[in-house]
């Protein structure tokens, strides 16, 4: 197939946060990156950047906002300043210093967020980042990218390496099932065709895409052709790629975790209002902050399964 | 400072960060002189299409090291520009200025702890303190002082000045030159309107005002413009 792309792994395969930490440590031959961390770095994996590195690699403690202000000082230095965080500490506590030292002044600074949506499980919602995709697009001028699986977190991570310019990376807690090799083509803004369809569209990011392919694997079963679109990019988002799907298909699902406001699902949908209208239906959180649990027990609680995009589908093309 | 308006973001210039944004005028005019552009274009101050915006925007106007004017952020990119110049090998000077009002930010107290701690020498603070802030004075809001006694405690080397006086501002900034192993806090006192008598008199009224018409030519005067 066109990306690679063998079959939906069942078996567990890396958390998204570990391929990215893997994926820095390999790029850190690079003298230009330099990384800095809010004391997380055994959570986030840049502890393998530090091992390797250390003299480019900067502990700030637990201080987000210094964190990021640091991070913007480097890059006006000429470095490549990674900072990486739990998501909800980088984008919320740090909204503000985002906001004036690197989206502003458009400072080259990669903000890497992990532990996001609700599939972090018993740590709870105070840990959870379910505003931080919303809270990333609101930046002019920043790139926000939801990687799939540990393959394309790896080639997420050396595109956003390699882009000039303020970049948000959003990276999960669980091992997730591997649906790329490591030959599948990424490309920043364009989305992967990850399977051919007619039908109906699934147009999803993050762990919700594996849910989109068993999703797509049982409507297969009921005579329905569903195409499934990885919207790794939520901005720039791929709008020719919405477009083909509103127009080749009978309607679009749009799956993701994180809230329904400003997130993929508002994004898709605002392309498909302007340039071809269509039926959809939303797969998120909603409007509500979640709960302690396993992240299995959570993500059925919160309506994020294969079923919940399998529903969705069935209601866009009953209408 | 080590600076060259032809080449502004020459990797061994020294860096001077404005983090009272609000302080823009004071910087343009300085940068005015110093041949970073035309000081005629001074007069565009705040005009649309005028790259001296209200508040420094660094991707408009060469010299300004950082965009500033939601308080408390500069120290910390101060601290960013020290570490590239340790890790560099390089033998560039950071200086960051910073308002009495604006030290009641957190962020500033989180960079000071790290500038504190990792010892860096080739960093130094300059607070403003002229003792007002936008409503009313600081000692009736957040009062900072002992502000050297604070700075020591986060392992500062620290110095206090009349920020008014050339001398005093010139030796400090020698001073700072010398320290090695920590970062600096030059806390210059200085009095908001110095040499207008007008401003002087009620130096919590004039935040952000502009002098009125009339009162133009005589404030003029008595800075000897």
């Amino acid at each position: 197939m066109s990306f690679g792309i063998t079959r939906i792994e069942l078996t567990e395969g890396p958390a998204t946060r570990e391929a990215f930490g893997e994926a820095l440590a390999e790029l850190g031959a690079d003298e230009r990156i330099v990384v800095v961390d809010g004391d997380v770095n055994n959570s986030t994996y840049t502890n393998q950047f530090k091992k390797s590195y250390p003299d480019r690699f900067f502990n700030v403690g637990i201080a987000e906002s210094n964190a990021v202000g640091v991070a913007a000082g480097l890059a006006g230095a000429g470095k490549i300043a990674v900072v990486a965080s739990f998501s909800t500490f980088l984008m919320s506590n740090a909204f503000d210093q985002i906001r004036m030292s690197i989206a502003f002044p458009n400072q080259n600074v990669k903000l890497v967020g992990t532990h996001a949506g609700i599939s972090i499980g018993e740590d709870g919602p105070s840990q959870m980042a379910i505003e931080d995709v919303a809270l990333a697009c609101a930046f002019p001028g920043m790139t926000v990218i939801v990687p799939a699986d540990g393959p394309s977190t790896r080639a997420a991570t050396k595109a956003m390496i390699e882009r000039d310019g303020p970049t948000f990376l959003r990276c999960g807690r669980p091992k997730v099932p591997v649906i790329y090799d490591d030959a599948s083509e990424f490309h920043l803004g364009k989305a992967n065709t990850v399977r051919e369809g007619d039908d109906v569209t699934i147009i999803a990011n993050g762990i919700m895409v594996a849910m989109a392919l068993d999703a797509a694997e049982g409507l297969a079963e009921e005579g329905v052709q569903a195409r499934v679109l990885d919207m790794h990019t939520v901005k720039p988002v791929d709008a020719d790629a919405i477009e083909r799907a509103a127009n080749e298909t009978r309607g679009i699902v749009v799956a993701e975790e994180h809230l329904a406001y400003g997130g993929l699902g508002a994004t898709v949908a605002m392309v498909v209002a302007e340039r071809k209208p269509t039926r959809m239906a939303f797969v998120d959180l909603g409007d509500t902050y979640a709960t302690s649990g396993k992240p299995d027990e959570l993500l059925a609680q919160y309506g994020l399964t294969p079923d919940a995009i399998l529903d969705a589908a069935r209601r866009v093309l009953k209408d | 400072l080590r600076y060259d308006p032809a080449d502004p973001k020459n990797a061994d210039r020294d860096r001077f960060i404005l983090s009272k944004g609000h302080g823009a005028p004071g910087l343009y005019s300085v940068l005015a002189e110093a041949g970073y552009f035309p000081v005629e274009d001074l007069m565009t101050l705040r005009k649309l299409g005028s790259p001296l915006e209200g508040h420094p925007n660094m991707c408009r106007l060469a010299g300004v090291e950082a965009s500033t004017g939601s308080l408390g952020q500069g120290f910390s990119i101060g601290i960013g520009h020290a570490l590239a110049g340790r890790i560099d090998g390089k033998d560039y000077r950071v200086y960051v200025m910073v308002g009495d009002g604006e030290s009641e930010e957190g962020q500033l107290w989180e960079a000071v702890m790290y500038a504190g701690n990792h010892g860096l020498d080739n960093l130094t603070l300059i607070i403003d303190h002229n003792g007002f802030q936008q409503t009313d004075a600081v000692d009736h809001i957040q009062p900072l002082d002992p502000l050297d006694e604070k700075l020591r405690a986060f392992k500062f080397e620290t110095r206090t000045i009349d920020g008014h006086s050339l001398d005093e501002v010139a030796d400090a900034l020698t001073w700072a030159r010398s320290v090695k192993g920590k970062p600096q806090a030059i806390v210059a006192r200085t009095v908001k309107g110095k040499g207008v008598s007008l401003l002087e008199a009620s130096p919590g009224d004039w935040h952000g005002k502009p002098i009125p018409p009339d009162e133009e030519a005589k404030a003029l005067e008595e800075i000897g413009v």
